[in-house]
């Protein structure tokens, strides 16, 4: 694997970043939501419907966005939380930044050497469709898509290498 | 078992429920949960009465875990109290920090029921 060194020399994500960035959401999802992703076969984006940030600061530094629509934020809430979606439904942007949260901690940990130099931030969650997201990162993103539910869902993370 | 008062400290409510629900899975009678959003707000909880087990994220606004953990050392409340630490902030410098700052325990998230009961039952003695 790339480290982080030799990443910081230059101006692409290693391609073996990808496998750990899926590896890491799908931990997440199956320990704190109890559900198996699926793979996308046709690698289709989540509709941006609720976006949560979550920045990377030090030694990495860039932006994880976790992407979802409205209907599979809800139903992630109601997993976590072991309540119904009607229940559950007002703790969605809490549960949503916090699952990207975490996708962000796991991912971060598996990356050598990144878990004592790079910080995370408190998470910002976003909505409506509307909008553009600019991260001023240096690096086309790293990207994996899912299904959750039979939902696409999106998770990037762009790099200022 | 002898029920136990816990306080729950992180700013997503979401997961102050998921810590609460873990304890409960890993067979820990609760008496009584405490929640608060940040370390300041953890700390004006202790004011009301102490309590058996202290559960604590790191990442927080206003006041982290960390800055909690070195006022708590002041609070007469919590003397003696075991601070588990439970964060995504996985590196050795956090951990060491933290431990050395007077929690007793450190479960990374994402985190099992059984990784809850790992980590608190032992520090429970007579009350688990």
């Amino acid at each position: 694997m790339k480290t982080v060194n030799e990443f910081n020399k230059s101006d692409t994500v290693p391609e073996d970043w990808q496998p750990l960035l899926e590896l890491a959401t799908r931990e997440v999802f199956e320990i704190m939501l109890g559900c198996k992703l699926e793979s996308q076969p046709g690698q289709g984006q989540a509709p941006p419907e609720f976006t949560a940030m979550v920045g990377l600061a030090g030694q990495l530094c860039g932006l994880l966005t976790l992407r979802c629509s409205a209907e599979s934020a809800a139903l992630m809430a109601s997993k976590m939380l072991g309540a119904t979606v009607s229940q559950a439904d007002e703790q969605m942007w809490d549960a949503i930044g916090e699952i990207a949260n975490m996708v962000a901690g796991n991912f971060k940990n598996k990356l050598t050497g990144m878990a004592d130099r790079c910080m995370l931030s408190v998470p910002t969650v976003i909505t409506g469709s509307d909008y553009s997201c600019r991260s001023m990162a240096d690096t086309g993103p790293l990207e994996v898509n899912l299904a959750f539910e039979g939902a696409a869902i999106t998770v990037a993370v762009e790099i200022h290498s | 078992m002898n029920k136990v008062r816990a306080l729950i400290v992180d700013d997503s409510s979401v997961m102050r429920k998921i810590v609460e629900r873990s304890i409960r899975q890993a067979g820990i009678d609760l008496a009584e949960v405490r929640e608060a959003a940040n370390g300041a707000e953890g700390l004006g909880a202790l004011k009301s009465g102490t309590v058996d087990l202290i559960l604590c994220d790191i990442n927080m606004p206003v006041m982290d875990g960390i800055e909690f953990l070195r006022q708590l050392q002041a609070v007469e409340t919590a003397k003696g109290v075991p601070v588990v630490m439970i964060t995504t902030e996985g590196s050795e410098s956090h951990v060491v920090q933290a431990l050395s700052m007077g929690a007793r325990g450190y479960i990374r998230k994402p985190f099992t029921p059984e990784q809850v009961k790992e980590h608190v039952i032992p520090l429970l003695g007579s009350k688990s």
